[in-house]
């Protein structure tokens, strides 16, 4: 196998501990999509510009497609595969994106919605223009945003208890 | 009622939860990844492809060169539906890989190998020796005598020259006391960016070629791909699961027919061809750039005499769609300001751009742009209010188109503008915004748009339907009109539980479409799927409708005249009484030992009506003069699509169309080296459509007449919300600046020119 080196890499994705070898050049996109067939994951430029594969690292998004995979060793992934409750019933922001019809094509809304639930998770409440801003890492060609952006706040207004 | 209910998409927990597949999601991972080799220059041939140290590289499992391909299968690509007519046929000047380079990214080499590292390494180590021409990139250029040629068919360079003549132009412009009003207005190159790439993977099972793929149209890919392999269309099968977006870029054959011949060249095994975003830009399609030359002239009243329009459209490198969508463009500038006295003359001219096909609005964004900023500068010199010019001008109603038919059966345009009139505070806008000076300046514009719903009679429109009823009362749908995002799975549901009495819970649509199941239908495009679709579900349903009756009837004994399905229930009309539970009857249906049926029941209704869709675009903005920047405040598109199937939804395209037509208008744009033809910003850091922080809050308001020719009272809003924005906007910009912009986008870089020339900086 020449040209290749392989790496065990062992960390926790949506509650599991997993373990498995990864190509040493392999980005956190493939790992858990090849791997794992967590294909809520997206590729849209594999460079970090669309946020179609952003993934919660440590409770933190980032764009996995250019996150090495070995970079993943003991670190906390949340995937969108994760978000359901225990009798897989849908998080309150992917409620939220069904009732506000934030989803047209579907393929950025895996991504949208792991930074949406950073945002939550933060229990801040947000201006609309910073949620603009902590938004803005994503492209949807759907939506124009608006109905996104409604949904997001909306969920963070009734976590803070505010509607 | 379930028609006009803003119920929830059929789609969105599977994609809110990840469980939607896409075709990537779906590919088995033992397959192998083809990477093709693009050219590296723009217009010229392939001396020759030296393959030794690519085949070096452990895992490479075959490469085929442009000279390996013996068998030369010209095919189209544009995913019209097919003319039995040669005379109406497309362009057929494609092969999967071509000697001859057109466009710098022309498909020369394939590499199949064992994973994308691979593939990707044997595709560098291949050497390709050329013989380089030069390139041209515009059409106007293109057209001239010494203009480097791009096909041999096409010794001018024109695809195609097309022209409309009414009246008698050069007499009625002699008439004393009009005011000439002349313009050229341009619009850039642009790429749909839909969030997931082409892909396509494609086996060989029991003979046939099985191709899943990201497609818009997966009968008429089908065809293509026959075509462009010499094989019988039978012997192809295509399967479409969800795709992340299209607008047209995949209303055409991309890497269908490479993938299908390159799974022929290794024995069949699993291919799969992934693109890349940098290939997305460089070698998918684009949206026509277009040049407009107008010539209006008017008389005292404000009312015009003659009218003059030449538009050169920026074909790329491959015929693609072709002279149809400048035809269209041309087609609406008689219609959207009639007039006794007209001349235009449209080309669509081959340059080594990208290839142009289908976009979002099909030449109609480029259209209003030009004729709408037009309007506004022929307002200008006129000294006329631009809504007044318009409600004394724009087609009025009652008009009917010869050609078409279609007729404006309300006063659409009217009360579009009056809503966005009310909601912008427009006038009393109009007059703060007057007499302003200093560095920063607001302005208020506005457009109109008309838009043809499908593709009648100028192609064919044709939908069938499945329905197929379950034990337990509820219904399967199919149609071959695709869900690419736009929500048409979840208004045919409420289409079908409309026409049974189900609820709407009881009806599944199949999103899948695959070609060896789902009724033949040529796909998504136009903005044709909830009007088209519509016809064939009707029909479909009042088809299994009455074979339910029937046998209720059978079970029943009652009239069938007075039974009725209402609410998922055998109802007797006379005096309300329910009779059975649908699925009660189901199940006795498929299980009886007296009388087994399968309650099912298909048709086709193929349409030979179109509608006309209207609608207008209100923009403010805010206009950085020293710093040329022009920035959208407040927006509205106000929409007269008939009547909302589901207004939740509707107002959510909306959205996403004047969210494209801001990136049109403001910063969107394929830039290419003059000297290679190299695309300069093929990536999405460089090319710059909206992001989040980009636009105000989109507001989107409707007009509801019911189409009349219409299946359930719909018509199309696919596209038209793109398409009124870019002229509203610059509109808005002359309003603040007094400074006409004619080419889009209106970056920094564009202003600076025009500002400086009129003397604002």
């Amino acid at each position: 196998m020449e040209g290749k080196q392989y790496q065990l890499v062992t960390c926790t994705i949506n509650g599991k501990e997993t373990q498995t070898m990864v190509d040493v050049r392999a980005s956190l996109t493939d790992m858990l999509r090849n791997d794992y067939r967590m294909t809520s994951v997206k590729k849209g430029c594999e460079v970090g510009e669309c946020g179609a594969c952003t993934v919660l690292i440590d409770g933190e998004a980032y764009n996995s497609c250019i996150y090495l995979a070995v970079w993943a060793e003991g670190k906390r992934i949340t995937t969108v595969e994760g978000l359901l409750g225990p009798n897989g019933e849908l998080s309150d922001i992917q409620q939220a994106f069904i009732d506000e019809a934030a989803v047209q094509c579907g393929f950025c809304t895996p991504g949208f919605l792991m930074t949406a639930l950073e945002i939550l998770d933060s229990g801040i409440e947000y201006s609309d223009e910073e949620l603009r801003k902590l938004l803005s890492g994503h492209l949807c060609r759907c939506t124009g945003y608006e109905n996104i952006f409604r949904a997001v706040k909306k969920t963070m207004l009734q976590r803070l208890g505010r509607i | 009622m379930v028609i006009g209910k803003s119920l929830p998409r059929v789609d969105a927990a599977d994609k809110v939860t990840g469980r939607a597949k896409y075709t990537d999601d779906l590919c088995d991972k033992g397959a192998l990844i083809a990477k093709i080799c693009h050219s590296t220059i723009g217009n010229g041939i392939v001396k020759s492809i030296d393959t030794t140290e690519a085949e070096k590289i452990p895992g490479v499992v075959k490469i085929v060169t442009c000279f390996d391909v013996k068998e030369k299968h010209y095919f189209p690509t544009a995913g019209h539906p097919w003319s039995t007519d040669p005379g109406h046929q497309d362009v057929a000047d494609r092969l999967v890989l071509t000697e001859r380079v057109r466009f710098y990214g022309d498909d020369i080499a394939a590499v199949v190998a064992e994973d994308e590292v691979a593939a990707t390494r044997a595709v560098r180590a291949l050497k390709v020796e050329y013989e380089e021409y030069p390139v041209v990139l515009d059409p106007v250029e293109a057209m001239k005598e010494d203009a480097p040629r791009i096909h041999e068919a096409y010794p001018d360079n024109v695809l195609k020259h097309t022209s409309i003549r009414k009246g008698n132009y050069e007499e009625a412009c002699k008439e004393e006391g009009l005011t000439k009003v002349e313009g050229w207005y341009e619009t850039p190159t642009v790429q749909h960016s839909h969030i997931e790439n082409f892909i396509c993977y494609c086996y060989e099972e029991a003979g046939r070629l099985n191709l899943v793929a990201s497609t818009q149209i997966p009968h008429i890919i089908r065809r293509i791909v026959g075509q462009a392999l010499g094989m019988d269309w039978g012997r192809i099968r295509i399967i479409k699961p969800y795709i992340g977006g299209g607008f047209g870029n995949k209303q055409d054959a991309l890497y269908e027919p490479l993938c299908a011949y390159l799974c022929t060249q290794v024995g069949g095994r699993l291919v799969k061809l992934d693109v890349s975003r940098e290939e997305t830009f460089a070698c998918n399609r684009v949206r026509h750039a277009m040049k407009f030359h107008i010539i209006s002239y008017l008389r005292p009243d404000g009312s015009y005499a003659a009218r003059k329009l030449e538009v050169y459209s920026n074909q790329g490198a491959y015929a693609s769609h072709g002279h149809s969508i400048a035809a269209k463009a041309m087609g609406a500038f008689p219609q959207l300001y009639p007039c006794d006295n007209v001349e235009c003359d449209a080309y669509t001219v081959f340059t080594n751009r990208t290839v142009a096909g289908a976009m979002r609005g099909y030449g109609m964004p480029q259209a209003s742009f030009a004729y709408e900023s037009h309007t506004d500068d022929v307002c200008k010199v006129m000294g006329l209010d631009p809504i007044a010019f318009r409600r004394k001008n724009l087609m009025p109603a009652g008009y009917v188109d010869g050609f078409s038919k279609n007729e404006n059966y309300f006063d659409s345009f009217n009360q579009c503008m009056d809503k966005g009139i009310e909601v912008m505070d427009y006038y009393r806008k109009k007059e703060e915004f007057k007499n302003q000076s200093g560095d920063i300046r607001r302005g208020i514009g506005m457009s109109v748009f008309w838009y043809n719903t499908a593709v009648w009679p100028i192609s064919l429109e044709t939908s069938s339907c499945r329905m197929v009823l379950n034990q337990d009362g509820s219904v399967q749908v199919q149609v071959g009109e695709t869900e690419i995002g736009q929500g048409a799975d979840t208004a045919y549901a409420q289409m079908t539980a409309e026409v049974l009495g189900l609820p709407f819970k009881m009806v599944h649509v199949v999103t899948t479409q695959d070609t060896d199941l789902t009724p033949f239908g040529t796909g998504a495009y136009a903005s044709r799927q909830t009007y088209t679709a519509g016809f064939s579900i009707r029909q479909t349903g009042q088809l299994l409708k009455e074979r339910i009756l029937q046998y209720a009837h059978r079970l029943s004994r009652m009239p069938e005249c007075n039974l009725d399905i209402v609410d998922g229930n055998v109802v007797r009309i006379t005096d309300g009484r329910v009779l059975m539970a649908l699925g009660e009857l189901a199940t006795e249906a498929l299980y009886s030992l007296e009388d087994s049926q399968h309650i099912t029941s298909e048709s086709t209704y193929q349409i030979k009506s179109n509608a006309y869709s209207f609608g207008c675009c209100f923009a403010e903005v805010e206009v950085d003069i020293p710093f040329c920047r022009a920035e959208v405040k407040k927006i509205i598109n106000v929409h007269d699509c008939g009547r909302l199937i589901n207004p939740a939804l509707a107002e959510a395209q909306v959205h996403g169309g004047m969210s494209m037509g801001i990136g049109f208008g403001l910063t969107e744009t394929m830039l290419y080296d003059p000297k290679t033809a190299r695309v300069l910003n093929n990536n999405l850091l460089d090319y710059k459509l909206s992001t989040f922080m980009d636009h105000p809050r989109l507001e989107a308001d409707f007009v509801e007449n019911p189409e009349p020719t219409s299946a359930f009272g719909t018509k199309a809003l696919g596209e038209p919300p793109a398409c009124p924005v870019a002229s509203a906007i610059r509109n808005a910009v002359l309003d603040a600046t007094g400074v006409s912009v004619n080419q889009i986008p209106l970056r920094p870089a564009v202003l600076f020119e025009r500002f400086k020339e009129e003397g604002l900086i």
